[in-house]
């Protein structure tokens, strides 16, 4: 395999952005035929800039690509995929209201004579190339009637269907749940064994170890050194990547819990589509220690985290801080008690994107001293909002080009370091954290783990919610497991394994 | 220096496309000039467009009655466009203001003509404080529906512009029919009328409509409010998590806008109508609307957009003397204005401007009122 010429080489890539920011410095890589190709890096590594320069969406300042050996000049995606080079984008290309098939096409149909257009020999060659692949597809489906897996196979297909030998994909597992990773994993080997390349971005550790041939580790805009998995481990990796040593599993210490902090006793509540979702829900979390709740997702957890930040009305039960009933608080009033809240959610709840970071900042305490004041306190007090900021960039190391960029503007490491300053930049008793690393890189994740644990050896009780087990079991002082809206474990830390854990999370008992 | 820079780039940024707009749609309905003069007497004329604006520029500012005439037409409409603009800060179309004007003119007409007799310290103040309750109890009720029930303010705001015309045509017909008057209208508003300050015809109502501009600025970037305002129309969800009520705000909104509406209608009555007769119609509720959008809601740029369509109102009579060219070609220019506004693709391709991220987010809120996905809706 390695006599052969590789399939794609890039040579000295080096683009500087308009704003100054050197996102490739001169970066080398080669992808040979029938490789799964890993491009690992931080955010903001520059690993999607030298994809869309590959595609023809950004042009280089200097450098070359080579295909099969040969020198080519890509100036637009069209050039690209007439190259063979396809790309499948973290925010997905299509039309939600056309069908999978007239999506395939879109842009390439066929047209036979007196016909406009033969849906229906694409509907077969698609039927044919999602066999290939693994996987079956309707495709007269509508696009908007899919899953989020399911349209980045349709996006896949369209790669294929124009006939793409390399095809590049940008963070595809961070929209997937781990079943779609599985299953996307399987198309990319089923791709190589049909002789495709693969280049797969990430910054997931473990997914690139399990899949990828080979890993190129991008750092602010450098190759900084390319593996084999079997060589290689994710201690090594995550130094590459960040620069540093950095600790994947953070040193909890020990934990001393104090008074119970909040106190949730058979909490009831209704989903959104008015099914219960609590069934009398009971947990205590005491003053510094750290609570973590496993469970498969869709068990309750959105409403146990909703009925504690106010967004939601529990039919039943009560919630108690401190001792004081806040069950049918406001969201104000739960603040001023000394909860803060990280929603999973970051752009819908947590930001308003179209905000500075200043702002952001103070988004949740904007009508608190010092932040406003005069007439009546209704006036804003902006040089207070200012110093809070740069207080706040200074203290939670949040890359941005100062107090007054948008929160758009920030990679998602970054916005989530903006919530977590804010909730965690003040007294506060209660911390309820839901997915609070999702989608982040190493670096950021095992600093905001450490901030967690200040905060717990503040004194801080701390509820966590999160999709990841590790994370859980990681983290927690004590693990509880939800099942169908109710606790159906509780471990110490010492005594929660995975398996017993696991078994509890699948079917709500400790045998199957 | 770049300071200087930075701030004519943010300018430029937000008021691009409007400014370009606008210069667009006066190239083509230069087009639309040339090609019917070929149908008069005079025949084809490739210079007629720019003799025409020359002359509609002449009429609007060249003289202090063409001045005047604008700010006295821009001023009603500097107020609506910060009622139509404060509404879309906040999520909110408010297609109202309409009716809102009416019963603020309406109010303002009554309590004139009852303090008629009055010095002018005690009956111009009155008056304008009924125009703008009234005002804002009509936009009270969109805001609570909404707040309440979730009754899109579109739906709502619409049905109650023709409410408000026809209750107000039995109020002047039963209720406050002035006797002597050969049909039925309020009574003349004597000293409550707003006092000329210069010329014929400019009135305090200009300098109050600025001061509006102002307060409304204020209100918006400076006091917590106004943070609730933008932050319940950039993002609903974070607005709730922040612990704000968008409930609460949406109804406040609204009742400000119709607040702002009945300025504009009080104004308008004590400063220019002088009494409330039926069929007296409130276009300044539509054009409103197109002065926000082409402000972007900022209300400085309301302001300027105001003065604009003030000028639209004020100049083409002199351009229709002078070079024969018909009134009705402002129509065109203003609808044009708003069709690339809307349409901001042709205004980017036709100067080559790169797209900037902006995009205008009045007409979402417009778009979305009609998909029923507004936000700012109660709580699920
Ligand atoms: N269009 C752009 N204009 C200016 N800077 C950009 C642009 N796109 C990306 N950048 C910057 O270039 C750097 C690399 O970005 P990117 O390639 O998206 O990183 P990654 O995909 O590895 O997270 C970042 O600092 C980012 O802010
Ligand atoms: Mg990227």
């Amino acid at each position: 395999m390695s006599d052969q010429p590789p399939v794609l080489e890039m040579r000295g890539i080096t683009k500087r952005f308009p704003t100054g920011t050197l996102a490739n410095d001169a970066i080398d890589l080669d992808v040979r035929r029938g490789e799964i190709h890993a491009l690992l890096g931080e955010n903001g590594a520059g690993k999607s800039t030298l994809m869309n320069i590959l595609y023809g969406l950004v042009p280089p300042d200097t450098g070359q690509v080579l295909i099969d050996g040969q020198p080519v000049t890509i100036r637009d995606p069209a050039d690209a995929i007439a190259r063979g080079i396809g790309m499948v984008h973290q925010h997905f290309m299509l039309v939600p209201v056309l069908s999978v098939a007239e999506n395939v096409v879109l842009g390439n149909e066929i047209v036979r004579a007196g016909q406009l257009l033969d849906i229906d020999e694409a509907a077969k060659q698609i039927k044919l190339f999602a066999g290939k692949l693994g996987f079956d597809i309707d495709p007269f489906g509508r696009i908007d009637q899919l899953s989020v897996g399911q349209q980045q196979r349709v996006e896949i297909l369209k790669a294929i269907y124009r006939n793409a030998r390399i095809l590049v994909l940008d963070e595809p597992t961070a929209v997937l749940t781990p079943q779609e990773t599985r299953e996307i994993f399987e198309v990319f080997r089923r791709l190589r064994s049909e002789g495709a390349s693969v280049i797969f971005i990430s910054h997931k550790l473990d997914e690139v170890l399990e899949i990828a041939d080979r890993i190129t580790v991008i750092r602010r805009g450098r190759v900084v050194g390319s593996r084999k998995p079997k060589e290689t481990n994710e201690n090594e990796l995550a130094e590459l990547m960040v620069g540093r040593a950095v600790n994947l599993r953070v040193d909890r210490g020990r934990s001393h819990p104090g008074e119970i902090a909040l106190e949730v006793a058979g909490l009831r509540a209704k989903d959104d589509r008015g099914h219960e979702a609590l069934r009398g829900l009971d947990l205590v979390v005491r003053a510094g220690e750290i609570v973590g709740i496993a469970g498969v997702a869709g068990n309750g957890q959105d409403e146990i985290v909703e009925s504690l930040m106010g967004l939601r009305r529990p039919t039943a039960g009560t919630i108690r801080l401190a001792g004081k009933d806040l069950t049918r608080a406001t969201v104000d009033e739960r603040r001023d008690r000394g909860m803060s809240f990280v929603p999973a959610d970051r752009q819908r709840f947590g930001l308003v994107l179209t905000y500075p970071i200043d702002d952001n900042l103070a988004l949740t305490r904007y009508a608190d001293p010092p932040f406003a004041g005069g007439f009546a306190g209704l006036v804003r007090n902006f040089r207070e909002i200012a110093a809070n900021a740069v207080r706040l960039i200074k203290e939670f190391d949040i890359r941005a080009s100062g107090p007054k960029a948008l929160a758009a503007t920030l990679s998602g490491g970054n916005q989530q370091k903006v919530i977590v300053a804010r909730e965690f930049g003040q007294e506060v008793r209660l911390l309820v954290l839901d997915q609070p690393t999702r989608g982040l890189d190493v670096g950021s994740i095992e600093f905001i783990h450490k901030q967690v644990i200040a905060r717990r050896d503040h004194g801080a009780a701390v509820l966590l919610v999160s999709a990841e087990l590790d994370e859980v079991l990681e983290l927690s002082d004590r693990v509880l497991v939800v099942f169908r809206g109710g606790i159906v474990g509780s471990f110490a830390a010492e005594e929660a394994q995975r398996e017993k854990i696991g078994l509890l999370m699948a079917t709500g008992a400790a045998r199957a | 220096m770049s300071g200087v820079r930075s701030v004519a780039a943010q300018i430029w940024q937000v008021a691009s496309i409007p400014l370009l707009a606008i210069v667009l749609a006066f190239i083509v309905a230069a087009v639309v000039i040339v090609v019917s003069s070929v149908f008069t007497p005079t025949g084809f004329e490739p210079l007629l467009p720019f003799a025409a604006y020359a002359s509609l520029l002449a009429g609007a500012f060249a003289s202090d009655t063409g001045i005047y005439n604008t700010l006295v037409a821009a001023a009603p409409l500097i107020l609506g466009g910060l009622a139509v603009g404060l509404g879309f800060k906040a999520g909110l179309f408010n297609i109202g203001v309409a009716g809102q004007f009416l019963v603020g003119a309406f109010g303002a007409a009554v309590v004139g003509a009852n303090l008629a007799d009055a010095p002018a310290v005690v009956g111009v103040p009155l008056a304008m404080v009924a125009g703008a309750l009234a005002g804002a109890a009509f936009g009270f009720i969109p805001g609570f529906l909404k707040a309440r029930t979730g009754a899109h303010e579109v739906v709502t705001t619409i049905m109650l512009n023709n409410a408000a015309v026809l209750l107000l045509t039995w109020a002047v017909n039963d209720l406050v029919r002035a006797p002597g008057f050969s049909f039925p209208r309020t009574g003349p508003i004597g000293n409550s009328a707003l006092p000329i300050l210069l010329g014929r015809n400019l009135h305090l109502g200009i300098p109050l409509a600025v001061l509006f501009v102002f307060a409304v600025r204020w209100l918006l970037d400076r006091t917590t409010i106004g943070f609730e305002i933008r932050t319940v129309g950039q993002n609903p969800n974070a607005a709730r998590y922040a612990g704000m009520r968008p409930i609460f705000i949406t109804a406040l909104t609204m009742t400000l806008s119709g607040l702002l509406a009945g300025v504009a209608g009080a104004i308008q009555m004590l400063g220019v109508i002088g009494f409330y007769a039926p069929g007296i119609t409130a276009s300044v509720g539509f054009d409103s609307i197109a002065v926000a959008l082409l402000g972007r809601s900022n209300p400085i740029g309301i302001l300027f957009a105001a003065i604009l369509f003030g000028a639209f109102r004020a100049g083409p009579p002199l351009m229709q003397i002078e070079t024969s060219v018909p009134i009705e070609v402002i129509d065109i220019i203003q609808a044009l204005v708003i069709l690339f506004l809307a349409a901001d693709l042709i205004v980017r391709r036709v100067f080559r401007i790169r797209a900037p991220k902006a995009e205008i987010t009045e007409l979402k809120t417009i778009t979305q009122s009609w998909a029923g996905t507004a936000s700012g809706g109660p709580p699920s």
